[in-house]
């Protein structure tokens, strides 16, 4: 493939590529997102390959990132009509290329509901995929992960295009200021206003980065993003790198995800390939390349300053932000950090306009977002709603409510620095600042759900047994004061509860909280917090019980 | 260490001479490589790259994905992120442990089995998850955890 040249010239590729593809031909897309995976899905994917072989070039097979509907994995998606199979295993292919032969359905591996029975055949039809707004993770069906040319065929890099030849840096980012977006990986922070930081900074030498770091547990979003449709955050970037004004950019992601790591080198290979990275990028002068790096397995490294001294080749220290890194990070360099999602949301702003995407979500949160939703659900998976939806809608039209015919007790959001409201709140809407309200801030997107069985201080147990492992040790507020805090919730968990240990530890939260160096320690009470705020009297019987002699411990 | 990673590993650092900012690249894909770091490797990356081997030592020992001590054969991890949590993941690991008589990081005499627990691999729908050299057991049990086991030697 030649070096592309101009926009004229990617717009007469993108032609190419869809002239050359029939929209009647049966296409199946086989998931192969992290639980598909688990599941084998690469064996279901090869006997499909294998049996369409048999057929010369009727049918496409073809391999792509997380659909989004975990639970039921491995997923198939056969197109034209986008008919949904779960749970398919390598001994329904050959009736699946059979039926898909003939135009017909396999009923026994369609969506059947659980209650009534009711099949549902296409994927707007099934509930887990009805009541979303999939903007973002929508295409993942639609592309294979390794193929650029599947991304130009749905759309891809047209945003560039438009950023490159019709609008000055200045206007993209008015655009993005515009459009409200606010950072997804768990401030909230307006992304418009960090570029303009970045961008304002005196230094010539500027980076961008994308934090794919997702240390939080059971958050999974972000990599079914990344390894699911790479170019779109890599378009998103070299976007934000135009508009701020950045010679070069950092993909920081997980190493421990072998397809994500492939499926990104690829993004990096092509896209240099085909000329949207390098130098005089699509003829417009504008000059951006992008390297990969990778996490070593510790949770602090997502965060943005620890992250940046690992992207150095440093140990991923946190250091205070009296000087934030949007002005002096890498290198010391002004570097400007967002979120997977948050680049990913770019270009479909530029395309379709400021206007459009204010017109979704709610009053201060914009767009839609991308939810991990897991733990005691009957639909976990990966979930894309406008912002501003009830939890309601997630937790039961979506997620089907709670597994094994069990009563909801409590939802928890942000993972182990997040929070946890009871079920009565449930119809409190997705957004940054009213759930950050409620005790339970959305962070980064992981939901979950926790059934009746669920033993509160248990939960603050192993959240802070998580913390304690994962902090880097460099400040004392940090290190010891989740310690201290681990120590009593672990006595109490143990039904060995002393007088005064709730107040302790609604001191260690406090002094925690305001003198630790970064968020991992200044956050790290937030989920006792939540529990003091709404599950108190089961801390208070661990007290009472165990004064009483008896013991509480499950 | 054989002779042929002793050949990969020489290559990668022959990749990174003279460029102290790739210390980790270069310590983690002799990691992945070599699944452990051997100190006389470490302080070959130390001259080679132009860092002190201090400072090998210092990134070598705070990243959980560097190991200072061989692995056995095979590696088995329990995912204990929030959602194997939730559904069960304590039990899972209680079994692992009794069936290797190895707690959470330790490696038999054998060399047969290096144990260690984890969070998050993000295929939280299919938890508990067991998962030996990166093949996942989804939807594990104690019950079955054995089966599994059996199959590596």
């Amino acid at each position: 493939m030649p070096r592309l040249q101009t926009a004229a010239d990617l717009e007469k590729l993108r032609t190419e590529i869809l002239a050359a593809r029939d929209p009647a031909k049966s296409c199946i897309a086989v998931c192969a997102g992290a639980a598909c995976d688990g599941m084998d899905s690469a064996a279901v994917a090869a006997a499909f390959v294998a049996e369409a072989g048999k057929l010369g070039d009727k049918i496409e097979v073809r391999p792509t990132g997380c659909h989004g509907y975990c639970e039921k994995g491995p997923n198939v998606v056969v197109t034209p009509g986008d008919i949904c199979y779960f749970e398919v295993q390598p001994t329904d292919v050959p009736e699946i290329i059979a039926a898909t032969l003939q135009g017909e359905v396999v009923e026994r591996l369609v969506y059947k509901d659980p209650n009534t029975g009711a099949k549902a055949v296409h994927m707007h039809e099934v509930p887990f995929y009805k009541h979303q707004m999939r903007l973002l993770i929508g295409d993942n069906p639609k592309i294979d992960p390794m193929r650029i040319d599947d991304y130009l065929a749905v759309g891809g890099y047209a945003a560039l295009v438009k950023a490159l030849t019709e609008m000055t840096p200045e206007q993209v980012l008015d655009e993005v200021k515009k459009a409200n977006l606010r950072g997804r990986g768990g401030g909230g922070f307006p992304a418009g206003s960090k570029w303009e930081t970045t961008r304002n900074a005196p230094e010539k030498t500027k980076y961008v980065i994308v934090n794919g770091h997702e240390g939080e547990s059971a958050a999974f979003m972000d990599r079914a993003m990344l390894t699911g449709n790479p170019h779109k955050v890599l378009e998103g970037l070299i976007i934000g790198a135009y508009a701020i004004g950045a010679q070069k950019g950092f993909m920081y992601t997980r190493h421990d995800m072998p397809l994500l790591e492939k499926h990104v080198r690829q993004a990096l290979a092509q896209a240099k390939e085909y000329g949207l990275l390098g130098k005089n990028i699509l003829g417009s002068g504008f000059d951006f390349e992008c390297e990969l790096h990778f996490d070593v397995g510790i949770f602090v490294s997502g965060e943005s300053s620890a992250l940046m001294r690992s992207i150095e080749g440093n140990p991923p220290e946190p250091r205070p932000k009296y000087i934030r890194t949007s002005v002096s990070g890498i290198w010391d360099k002004p570097s400007n950090l967002n979120n997977v999602e948050t680049w990913a949301n770019v270009p479909q702003i530029i395309t379709r306009g400021a206007e459009w995407f204010t017109s979704i979500g709610s009053e201060k949160s914009k767009g839609t977002k991308l939810i991990s939703l897991s733990g005691n659900v009957v639909n976990s998976g990966v979930v894309e709603v406008p912002m501003g939806t009830p939890l309601r809608t997630l937790v039961f039209d979506i997620g089907g409510g709670v597994r094994d015919g069990k009563t909801l007790k409590a939802i928890h959001f942000g993972g182990a620095m997040g929070g946890s409201i009871p079920a009565d709140l449930i119809d409190a809407p997705l957004d940054f600042d009213g759930m950050s309200k409620l005790g339970a801030p959305i962070g980064a997107g992981g939901l979950l759900l926790m059934d009746e069985d669920t033993d509160m201080v248990e939960v603050a147990r192993y959240l802070m047994d998580f913390l304690t492992q994962e902090s880097c040790g460099k400040c004392v507020p940090c290190r010891e004061g989740m310690q201290q805090m681990l120590h009593i919730l672990t006595r109490l968990t143990e039904g060995e509860g002393k007088a005064g240990d709730l107040e302790r530890l609604e001191d260690l939260v406090e002094v925690t909280g305001a003198a630790s160096l970064c968020a991992l320690g200044k956050t790290s009470g937030d989920p006792l917090k939540s529990m003091f705020r709404y599950f108190k009297p089961e801390y208070e019987a661990r007290i009472s019980d165990q004064a009483a002699g008896g013991s509480a411990a499950k | 260490m054989s002779k042929m990673c002793e050949k990969e590993i020489d290559s990668i650092i022959e990749k990174y001479r003279g460029q102290p900012g790739s210390l980790i690249h270069a310590l983690v894909e002799i990691q992945h490589e070599n699944h452990w770091l051997p100190r006389e490797v470490m302080h070959k990356v130390a001259e080679a790259l132009e860092v002190p081997f201090a400072r090998v030592m210092q990134i070598a020992s705070f990243y959980k994905t560097f190991s200072l001590t061989p692995k056995g054969r095979h590696e088995v991890h329990v995912c204990t992120g929030m959602t194997c949590h939730l559904r069960g993941a304590a039990r899972l690991q209680s079994k692992v442990e009794e069936l290797t008589g190895l707690k959470d990081g330790e490696t038999d005499a054998e060399s047969r089995f290096t144990f260690a627990t984890g969070a998050c691999l993000g295929s939280c729908s299919i938890g508990p998850e067991l998962i030996v050299d990166g093949k996942h057991y989804g939807r594990m049990t104690p019950e079955k955890v054995e089966d599994v086991l059996k199959r590596y030697e």
